[in-house]
Parts: C-alpha cells; sequence; structure tokens
C-alpha cells in the first residue's frame, strides 16, 4: 500500500457548510446548503442533474465562488479569510495554496493530453511543492502501482481507455498528498464494464479512511462504501442520513420519485 | 486488466480481395492536358531570349546578393522572435482578468494591426524627425541619459521594430485564439491540483494551444520572410534591395527579378518543411499513432514495403502530408 500520510488536521468537521448560496446571474443554483462533513467519512451526494450538486462541490475547493453563506474546510473558511470580524477575499496565490490539500477527480478525467500518465502525476509536486523530480517520480510510480496502471506509465492519456484514464487522475490527485478528496460523478463518462475498476481503487481510498465527497449515481457504491448521504433537488438539500436508511427508506416525496427512476 | 487481444486471432496478413478497380478515364485525359500546358509553359520560359538565364545564373550566388539573403534571413528570424514573444505577452494580458492588462494589449492590437506595415516602417526610419533626442530621466523632469534617435535606432532597428511589433499584434490574435481552443476543464484541473494562474498557463495551457498556434504561425513566418522585401523603402540592403541595386545599374531587371525570386522560392520551401516537423511534434498525444513522415513513407516505398499508415480508418495515401 501507498503511504498516504494524512497532513495533521484539526478537530473540525472536514467541511462546513453554513446557508451556501450560488447563482450565475438571477439564476440560484444553490439555495443555502447547510452540511457538515466529518474527518474519514465517505459523504455521498446524489440528485437529479441541475440539482446543484456539482457546483457545491465545486464551491469547496474554490473552483466557483459563493454569494453567500459560510464554507469552510478543516476549520479555514474558503476564498475568503475572517480578519478583524470581517471577511476579505483571497489572493489567488492563496487560494491556491489551500487546494494543494483537496484533491478534485473530474467526470471529463481532464487528464493533461501533452503528458504521460507518469508526467501527468509528477507535474503538480514537481511544479507546485518543489519536490525533486526522482522522488516525485517513486512516489507516482507507487500511485499507479495502486491504481493498478504501473504498466502504463509512458503512454499519453488518447492511449488509455476512460476508466485507465479515471485511475491516472485518482493518482494525479493523491500525489499531493491532500486531506480531502472530491469526486465530481467519477464514472459517468465510462463505459459500464470500465465502472468497477475505478469504483475499487475508491472503495480502497475509503478504507484507508480518505474523507472523499463523492458526487455520483453509483446507489449501489453509495450504499456500501458511504458513511453519509445526501439527496439535493432545485438547490437545496432535501434528505441527508445514513446511506442505507435514505436508500431503502426515503422520508421525502421528491427523495422517492428520485429512487424509484435510478434504482 | 483490460487486455486488447484476448480474443483468437488468426496470424498473417488479410486476403486481398481481387476485383476490377474503378477506372478513371477523367484523369488521363487531364493529364494530357497539363502536360502539354506545362510543356508550353517550359518552352516558353526556356526559349525567350529576355529571361536572360545565363544571367540569372551568373547573379545566383553573387556576394552582394548573398549579403542581402543574409539580411533578410536575421530580420525574418529576429522580427519573429519578437513577434511570437511579444504576441505570446499580449494574448495572456488580452485573456488578463485585469482591465488594465487587457485594455493595454487590445489598444497596443488596434493601433498595429490598424496600420500598414509599410507606413509603420518609414515611421521607425523617421522617429528622428519627431523626436530627435530619446532619454531616461524622471517623467518630466530632469533627464540622466540621453542619445541622438537617429544613433540610437539605425536602419537595420528601425526595421525590426517596424516588422516585430507589427508582427506581435498579428501573433497576440493567432495566441489568443490557440489559448482560447484548450478545453476549460484543463484549467480547472490545474487549478484544482494548486497550480498558480501562470504555471497554468505555461504548462498546461500554452503547450496545448500549441498545436492550434503553429500552423498559422507557420504561415506568419513564411509571410514575414516576404514581407521583409518592405523594408527596401528604407534602404535597408536585404534580398530584394540586392538585387534591384544590381539591376539599377546593369539594367537586367527581370533576370535579377528572378534570381531574387528563386531565393525566396527557396527558403519558404525550407520552412515548409521545419513546418511540418514542428507540427508533428506539437501534435504528440492527439492522435494515437503518429502518421509517418514523407521521408518514411519514401523509404518504405523504396523498400517495397507499405508503411504503416497507423489510423487503419484512412485510406492509404490520402491522409494528407501535413495533418497530424
Amino acid at each position: 500500500m501507498t503511504d498516504l500520510a494524512k497532513p495533521r488536521t484539526s478537530g473540525e468537521p472536514m467541511v462546513k457548510a453554513e446557508g451556501v448560496r450560488k447563482s450565475y446571474g438571477l439564476v440560484e443554483v444553490l439555495k443555502g446548503i447547510d452540511l457538515e462533513v466529518e474527518q474519514g467519512e465517505v459523504f455521498c451526494l446524489i440528485g437529479p442533474s441541475g440539482s446543484g450538486k456539482s457546483t457545491f462541490l465545486r464551491c469547496i475547493n474554490h473552483l466557483e465562488k459563493i454569494n453567500g453563506g459560510l464554507l469552510s474546510v478543516d476549520g479555514e473558511l474558503v476564498g475568503y479569510a475572517m480578519r478583524g470580524g470581517k471577511l476579505h477575499e483571497l489572493r489567488d496565490r492563496e487560494v491556491a495554496l489551500k487546494r494543494r490539500d483537496i484533491g478534485m477527480v473530474f467526470q471529463r478525467f481532464n487528464l493533461f493530453p501533452h503528458m504521460t500518465a507518469l508526467e501527468n502525476v509528477i507535474e503538480a509536486p514537481v511544479q507546485v511543492k518543489k519536490e525533486s523530480r526522482a522522488a516525485a517520480k517513486e512516489r507516482a510510480m507507487a500511485l499507479l502501482e495502486r491504481v493498478g496502471l504501473a504498466d502504463k506509465a509512458g503512454n499519453y492519456p488518447t492511449q488509455l481507455s476512460g476508466g485507465q484514464q479515471q485511475r491516472v487522475a485518482i493518482a494525479r490527485a493523491l500525489a499531493m498528498k491532500p486531506k480531502l478528496m472530491l469526486f465530481d460523478e467519477p464514472t459517468s463518462a465510462l463505459d459500464p464494464e470500465l465502472v468497477g475498476d475505478v469504483l475499487d481503487v475508491m472503495r480502497g481510498l475509503a478504507e484507508e479512511g480518505m474523507t472523499m465527497i463523492v458526487v455520483t449515481h453509483e446507489m449501489g457504491f453509495a450504499r456500501e462504501v458511504g458513511d453519509a448521504l445526501v439527496f439535493m433537488d432545485g438547490g437545496v438539500v432535501v434528505e441527508s442520513g445514513h446511506p442505507r436508511d435514505v436508500l431503502t427508506d426515503p422520508q421525502h416525496e421528491r427523495t422517492r420519485a428520485f429512487l424509484s427512476k435510478v434504482l | 486488466m483490460n487486455s486488447p487481444d484476448q480474443g483468437e486471432v488468426t496470424p498473417g496478413p488479410p486476403a486481398t480481395i481481387k476485383a476490377v478497380p474503378v477506372r478513371h478515364p477523367g484523369r488521363w485525359a487531364g493529364a494530357v492536358v497539363i502536360t502539354v500546358l506545362a510543356a508550353m509553359l517550359l518552352h516558353a520560359l526556356i526559349f525567350n531570349p529576355a529571361f536572360e538565364w545565363n544571367v540569372v545564373g551568373t547573379y545566383l550566388f553573387d556576394s552582394s546578393i548573398l549579403r542581402g539573403l543574409g539580411v533578410t534571413l536575421e530580420l525574418t528570424a529576429l522580427s519573429m522572435v519578437m513577434g511570437v514573444l511579444g504576441g505570446i505577452i499580449l494574448a495572456v494580458m488580452r485573456l488578463s482578468p485585469n482591465p488594465l492588462l487587457s485594455a493595454t494589449a487590445w489598444f497596443y492590437i488596434w493601433v498595429f494591426r490598424g496600420t500598414p506595415v509599410l507606413v509603420q516602417l518609414v515611421f521607425w526610419n523617421f522617429l528622428g524627425a519627431l523626436w530627435p533626442k530619446l532619454s531616461l530621466g524622471i517623467p518630466f523632469g530632469p533627464s540622466f541619459w540621453s542619445e541622438s534617435t537617429n544613433s540610437l535606432i539605425p536602419v537595420f532597428t528601425a526595421a525590426l521594430l517596424g516588422l516585430g511589433l507589427n508582427e506581435a499584434a498579428y501573433m497576440a490574435e493567432i495566441v489568443r485564439g490557440g489559448i482560447q481552443s484548450v478545453d476549460e476543464g484543463q484549467g480547472e484541473a490545474a487549478h484544482a491540483l494548486g497550480m498558480s494562474r501562470f504555471q497554468t498557463m505555461r504548462r498546461i495551457v500554452l503547450p496545448q494551444a500549441m498545436r492550434v498556434i503553429i500552423p498559422p504561425t507557420g504561415n506568419e513566418t513564411i509571410s514575414m520572410l516576404k514581407t521583409t522585401s518592405l523594408v527596401s523603402v528604407i534602404a535597408l540592403e536585404e534580398l530584394f534591395r540586392a538585387g534591384q541595386n544590381i539591376y539599377s545599374r546593369n539594367f537586367q531587371t527581370i533576370p535579377l527579378l528572378i534570381t531574387v525570386s528563386l531565393w525566396y522560392l527557396f527558403l519558404t520551401s525550407v520552412l515548409t518543411i521545419g513546418q511540418y516537423y514542428i507540427e508533428r511534434y506539437y501534435g504528440r498525444g492527439t492522435t494515437r499513432t503518429l502518421p509517418p513522415t514523407p521521408l518514411a513513407r519514401l523509404r518504405g516505398l523504396f523498400a517495397g514495403k507499405p508503411v504503416p499508415s497507423g489510423r487503419s480508418d484512412v485510406v492509404p495515401g490520402l491522409e494528407g502530408g501535413g495533418h497530424v
């Protein structure tokens, strides 16, 4: 197993959202989201498309700016700092510094196509953390080994299947030794027979105690691996609880309607 | 995990289909017409004494022509370097969230693209008429150092400024198009990894934009090679001016224009070949296998072996030379 030395974290919840709002122009996508993600938890976000779950995920590492409410990761506000009772916007450099600790995996993989799998994985450790190439390479190989792709290290993304690309993307995120991993529908763009490999890697991560927030349509994964689940619709949290409870005995009419379509 | 060759595959080449190929009588008729026309042109070129091919031969490697050639090459290379670097800086400024930077870049492009390069060349050459002295110092205050404009900007520098600054404006638009062609997800992935805006641009976006930027840049370089002939108006002795100087003495205008044109043709051909290989380099990672180079194809042809086209869905020979 790879060493995923967990950075020291505070006793606070890993992610805390209080009344988070986000709008694009006049369209409000998030209408006040309240939730808490505990350390080491696998937190699943489900809901119909357009419900705001991906947007919320992107707010957590400040790829989207929130318009209202408070959002903090590991006890520190996202995108802002509280100084003297006032919110101050963070500079790009400060935002980038915080993003180092938050890994993200995208629906469309977003591997860098001009770099081999190995180069994709070592890029950020070398450029951002200024690690030596040799050390980064060694760890990258271990990570690729872990996702079952050590033999593909020299391949360019176009030479890999979707499932393989997504596993490289996971290795790339892990190379920064994040304390939190965000998964934005990681298996939605994959052929059905490739989904399993990616989910296996995610299951392994969960077993090691990685805090993960997963936007997904894989109800099986949510039920087996998830510690908490939130059902979002229309920019609000409709229902939350343990995945087994919500998925088998939904309390809310909208949850029931959604689950009857996807299960 | 997902080995591609699980199924049984029979070794050896696939069976050849025996069929009567489609005939192309039109092509044969066309070939005859073209051949006749080509022969007529060749005849006219060779047997019209006004071309004076022996004069062309005499001056082709004349020392002043070769010197002019050197100046043309130097000017092309330097103004393209200026143009590309300036263009990248301007494009990044133009796309910057900082309104001051983007407005400055917009203004620069507006001015330099909006006036003829010939006018700009003459302008830089006559800068001394506008400001006889250039000096460094405190704005609106005392100056520490000053120098006469004409000695600070000799003809070659004026030519370089005229061509390079103008080219930067065009390259800026080419680079901007390239940057915007890169998928937004790339920047997001880089940001999510904690890369700064500058790192993202330099390491992730620009290398991918290159694939889009290179072909038009090749065209710009070829175009620049020929545009350098404009600097003959400010009396810089490059290739065209060198030819002009000779025919103004011996009145062999046509042969010298041909001499000069042959050199331009030769240089643009060399540049075209260079462009092909640079495009190939930046195309890596976009296709599963790069198509063979024309040289490799030629070698395969002489060896009597078909060259693997790399893309099985393409009719052999129709892959398109420049396509990567």
